[in-house]
């Protein structure tokens, strides 16, 4: 069976070959702190498993340094020029979707055609982690053919990886802090003392004012924490099943549907949910950090008052 | 009260414009310390969660793809195919993306399009050239408005595409944490109830993204 600790190999070797040639970019004055910061990155997904948890706090403590001391710069592989670029898209036209429609065409494949496939009675991939171990293929498979079918040199991918890498940065690594950061907070019971301090202080006595309670904490809490996971087990303890699905009688999928989705309203305005909101302005080079959220909050909060009225009409037929 | 300490760090960090790595961590030692841990055992603590959290960082396995067939000019391709399909413009053009990717994500297929895959070398180059096409070059601001709507739209597809998938990982946790308060319930009911929410999200983020499109051409003809 195929595990994600195979994904986790082929990503640590990514990231070495970007360590490596991040060690040897002499147009980056900062070049041996991305060194170090990719490769600290490589270990975490080589060895991870076998440095201990102490181990690993300090490879997140070595990150979090290289960071914010601002060691980090930015590499300049070599690369086509924009004329260059101009003259090659009008060579190759629509052959350039090519590699980038492989991609999705073999993540699909991997999730209908490998996912169910069982060899001697044991399923291929690693069925709770298919669709990741398919788009780690999807990947390989779409740099080939884009590297064969373009005729790029074959470094490309690492030098071409490694120069989007550093436009992204640190804020790369923002997701997976931000998840163990909320494993912190469960460790110290945060999302409980939130969800007492809501349902304590907050007048829940109608059918109306404990929809709106309800929705309106699934989208706060699920900003304070930047994931509406962590938000529904709280708020659909305190305020869901007590008052409006056991003494208003709501519907409990309708509550527990909208209510979900009201606090993917908060995700949209957090920038703790950091592969969504921060990740994306530095993939795209925009200057402010927080041009996606406040593109988002305009459709937010209309879609959030949408979710009460939907929640307020649907769940109390 | 004091357990909010790392809440409020992460606030008053991330406001006070730090470096959000440091605030994290500085987050998570603030809990720990609260919380009457060790600051070694919540060094650990944090180490492990980051360790079993790697799977968040495996998309970035897209990039040297990305990387290669922008090299190769991708995103000029993008964006002068917007010169051919002079009829469509920004507004259309992000309402029909966002139509796919909720659809897709609907039927499961979450990660067939995304921000490093989709948005930055096909979808916001082709948003830049179809705004391009009618109102001539794009000073930067304009140019970085537009690519954050393209962003936007993806999540926002994306978001309110996936929970009317039954199998994904939002609707399995609902369905289990309602198992464990005694409410027994088809997951089917879950996602189809997702779906009003997921119509007003398309119809509330059209309405933005044209009026969006009405807004640049405005400024296009003064």
């Amino acid at each position: 069976m195929i595990k994600l600790g195979v994904v986790y190999v082929v990503a640590g070797v990514m990231f070495a070959g970007f360590a490596i040639l991040s060690a040897t970019d002499r147009n980056n004055p900062k070049r041996l702190g991305n060194a170090a910061f990719w490769g600290l990155v490589a270990l975490s997904l080589l060895a991870g498993d076998r440095l201990g948890d102490l181990g690993n706090g300090v490879l997140v403590l070595g990150l979090a340094m290289i960071a914010g001391f601002g060691l980090l710069g930015r590499g300049q592989p070599d690369t086509t020029s924009p004329a260059e670029r101009r003259e090659l898209s009008e060579r190759f036209g629509e052959k350039l979707f090519i590699p980038a429609l492989t991609l999705p065409l073999v993540v699909i494949f991997g999730i209908l055609v490998l996912k169910p496939l069982q060899i001697g009675g044991a399923p291929l991939l690693d069925p709770k982690q298919a669709t990741l171990i398919s788009l780690a293929l999807g990947a390989l498979i779409a740099t080939a053919v884009a590297v064969i079918l373009l005729r790029q040199p074959a470094i490309s991918p690492l030098q071409e990886g490694r120069r989007l890498m550093d436009t992204v940065g640190w804020a790369a690594l923002l997701p997976q802090m931000l998840a163990a950061l909320g494993a912190v907070f469960a460790l110290a019971g945060v999302g409980k003392v939130v969800g007492d301090l809501l349902t304590t202080y907050l007048p829940i006595d109608t059918r109306a004012a404990a929809v709106a309670v309800y929705c309106l904490g699934m989208a706060g809490f699920t900003m304070i924490m930047g994931n509406a996971f962590a938000a529904f087990p709280v708020l659909t303890a305190g305020v869901a099943l007590p008052i409006l699905i056991h003494r208003f009688g709501g519907d409990p999928a309708v509550v527990c549907a909208i209510g979900m989705l009201s606090g993917f309203c908060g995700t949209l305005m957090t920038p703790l949910a950091a592969n969504f909101n921060l990740v994306p302005p530095a993939l795209l080079e925009l200057p402010d950090r927080y041009a996606v959220i406040k593109a988002q909050i305009p459709t937010a909060i209309p879609l959030l008052i949408a979710n009460m009225v939907l929640m307020y009409a649907l769940a109390f037929r | 009260m004091l357990i909010l300490l790392g809440v409020a760090v992460v606030v008053v960090g991330f406001a006070a414009g730090f470096n959000p790595l440091l605030v994290v961590v500085a987050a998570a030692l603030a809990t720990g310390w609260a919380a009457g841990l060790a600051p070694l055992d919540v060094l650990a603590a944090f180490g492990k969660a980051f360790n079993e959290n790697r799977f968040v960082s495996v998309t970035l396995l897209v990039l040297p793809m990305v990387g290669v067939v922008e090299r190769a000019g991708l995103q000029e391709r993008a964006r002068t195919l917007m010169i051919r399909f002079k009829g469509v413009s920004v507004g259309p053009l992000l309402i029909g993306y966002m139509a796919f990717r909720q659809i897709t994500s609907a039927l499961g297929l979450t990660s067939i399009a995304g921000q490093t895959q989709s948005i930055r070398p096909i979808v916001a180059p082709m948003a830049e050239g179809a705004v391009e096409t009618h109102t001539g070059a794009l000073t930067d601001a304009t140019r970085h408005r537009v690519r954050a709507f393209a962003a936007a739209t993806d999540n926002i597809g994306y978001f309110f595409g996936e929970d009317v998938f039954v199998a994904i990982g939002s609707i399995l946790l609902m369905v289990g944490f309602l198992a464990s308060s005694g409410i027994t319930i088809d997951p089917i009911h879950l996602s189809v109830w997702a779906i009003p929410s997921a119509l007003a999200a398309f119809a509330i983020h059209s309405v933005r993204l044209l009026a969006f499109d009405r807004r640049l051409r405005r400024e296009g003809q003064q």
